[in-house]
């Protein structure tokens, strides 16, 4: 799976981000369910965004940048207005839907510090679906043209539909039964009864509710999709030198990738690597940059917009191969603290929040901070992959000083 | 007793259209002829499908549309049953197959699969297409469906 990187860009370590830059505060909001939030997007932002200042120790007025992803609709200049902000330096979106930009909105962050653009960038994102429009429905319109034209009248319209086929077509080649997507969502769940802030904490999910729950679209069942929520989750960065003097102990970044393969977003399911989370050249970058392999790393948060991608995300970035999936992907493997890959320790998008991903991040932070709700023990470097099977798709690794 | 339905899916769906910059107009003005023409590169031959204003293996804008033989094998496939839009509620699952042209460079499409929607449906089995006209639309259009071969 994983695409040999070229020795001569391996070697130029002066392009790099890794060990200049560190998450120094992590804020988020109660989470709601979709529609359910008391106020409106922005406010939800802002509250985010001065959780995230409180916790790192820092004056709000130090922001001098913002970036997102997802056309997320809290522009920066609005927010540097209503936060008073001397200054705005660096206002970065990363295109693209879905949860995929999620760790390159980071990327971009750390790359305007590293560059000298900006000295404290707030990564954000904030949803408001009673305020907007759902995800998993239809937008109201009477027509579709473009890639729409070739789906939506066939009935394949939601992010559901979009990526059941290429799940199935890929455990189609591998002979990968539904226990793997089964162990991906009752892992989340069970993280999830250990976190009073998540959304589906008190409602734990057994293997039968798992195999009893409908299907929403073959081969994903409800529970193999994720929430949709309301809240908003912010993270402040800052350079390494300037992280070790806030209140927090740093998480810094290790490595950041984003992309995706060749012709990714062919129409009309057109992508020539078309069973794919879209990792197969963004996973041996990160590794490359990192200067670590899957054995260095301790948990795994990875996006649950379905858990198909999920397992697909994972044997991209090489924790094991398809033809292990079977073997590997049990809860028992998947559970903090001592299983073999704990993954999505907070619950994730299925049973935290889906807070676009973003609390994937905050969750990464606090398992190299020893805050995590289901700690794994010693963690020092902590991956997190956004927005599978999108393009294009990101993926990190933060780790704490040890790893420098 | 009601007659079968005309239509695979109900009608209320989006209804589609060319783009407004006309990229994708040939094929479905084709598919209104029951033809299933999509893009080949007059410099170096290339298929291209889904459509775009530059052949993507030798960067040149001579792009022809043409006429492919309206069969293929099944690539992927998918049940839905979740009603995502009004006008699928009560319906009850349908499948949606994503078709692999061999004769015409691999190139994929997506379509419902006719029959029975609990079908078993089988990655490589061949199929061909079902032209399926929406003549009584404010813009007539003509969707294509696929059925497996005997």
């Amino acid at each position: 799976m994983r695409n040999e990187i070229p020795q001569s860009e391996r070697s130029d370590m002066t392009r790099t981000i890794r060990g200049r830059v560190a998450i120094a505060g992590i804020g988020e909001t109660t989470y709601y369910k979709h529609g359910q939030a008391p106020e409106p997007e922005v406010k939800l932002a802002l509250r985010a965004i001065l959780s995230a200042c409180a916790d790192a120790g820092i004056e709000p007025r130090a922001i001098d940048g913002f970036a997102s992803y997802s056309n997320d609709r809290n522009e920066p200049s609005r927010l540097a207005a209503a936060l008073g902000l001397p200054e705005l330096r660096f206002s970065n979106m990363q295109w693209g839907g879905g949860g995929g930009g999620g760790s390159a909105a980071v990327g971009n962050a750390a790359a305007a510090i590293a560059a000298g653009y900006a000295d404290c960038v707030v990564v954000f994102r904030a949803l408001a679906q009673g305020q907007f429009q759902r995800f998993g429905s239809a937008p109201p319109a009477a027509t579709a043209s473009g890639e729409a034209a070739l789906t939506f009248p066939y009935g394949l319209i939601s992010p559901a539909q979009r990526f059941a086929m290429k799940v199935m077509r890929f455990l189609h080649d591998h002979g990968i039964g539904g226990g793997a997507q089964r162990a991906i969502a009752l892992a989340s769940y069970h993280h999830a009864q250990n976190n009073p802030r998540a959304v589906m904490h008190g409602r734990p999910l057994t293997p039968e509710g798992y195999d009893e729950s409908r299907w929403i679209v073959e081969p994903f069942r409800l529970f193999d999709c994720c929430m949709e929520n309301d809240g908003a989750a912010a993270l402040v960065l800052v350079s390494a030198e300037r992280a070790r003097d806030l209140r927090q102990r740093p998480a810094y970044l290790l490595g950041v990738a984003q992309g995706s393969e060749y012709r990714n977003a062919a129409r009309g399911h057109n992508a020539p690597t078309y069973a794919s989370a879209s990792f197969t050249t963004v996973a041996p970058r990160l590794w490359a940059m990192a200067g670590l392999a899957p054995k260095d790393v301790s948990v795994v948060q990875s996006y649950e917009n379905f858990t198909g991608g999920v397992l697909m995300s994972l044997i991209e970035h090489d924790f094991f191969t398809a033809e292990e999936a079977n073997d590997v992907l049990t809860l028992e493997n998947l559970t903090a603290p001592h299983g073999r890959l704990p993954l999505n320790t907070s619950g994730g998008n299925l049973a935290e929040c889906y807070m676009h991903g973003l609390e994937l991040q905050i969750e990464a932070v606090r398992q190299l901070r020893g805050q995590s709700s289901n700690p794994v023990p010693g963690a020092r470097a902590a991956m997190v992959i956004s927005g599978p099977m999108v393009t294009p798709v990101s993926s990190m690794i933060v780790g704490t000083e040890e790893m420098l | 007793m009601s007659a079968a339905p005309a239509y695979y899916l109900p009608a209320g769906l989006p209804r589609p259209v060319a783009e407004p910059d006309g990229l994708d107009a040939p094929y479905w003005e084709g598919t209104r002829r029951h033809e299933l023409r999509v893009q080949r590169c007059r410099s170096c031959q290339g298929w291209q499908w889904g459509p775009e204003w530059i052949c993507h293996r030798c960067l040149g804008f001579d792009l022809d549309w043409v006429s492919v033989e309206p069969r293929g094998r099944i690539y992927s496939w998918e049940r839905a049953w979740h009603p995502v839009h009004p006008a699928l509620r009560g319906r009850g699952p349908y499948i949606v197959a994503l078709v692999e042209l061999p004769h015409a460079g691999n190139i994929r499409m997506i379509g419902n699969l006719l029959g029975d929607p609990m079908q078993t449906v089988t990655i490589g089995a061949p199929v061909e297409a079902v032209f399926e006209p929406h003549d009584d639309a404010p813009a007539p259009f003509t969707l294509v469906h696929w059925r497996t071969q005997a």
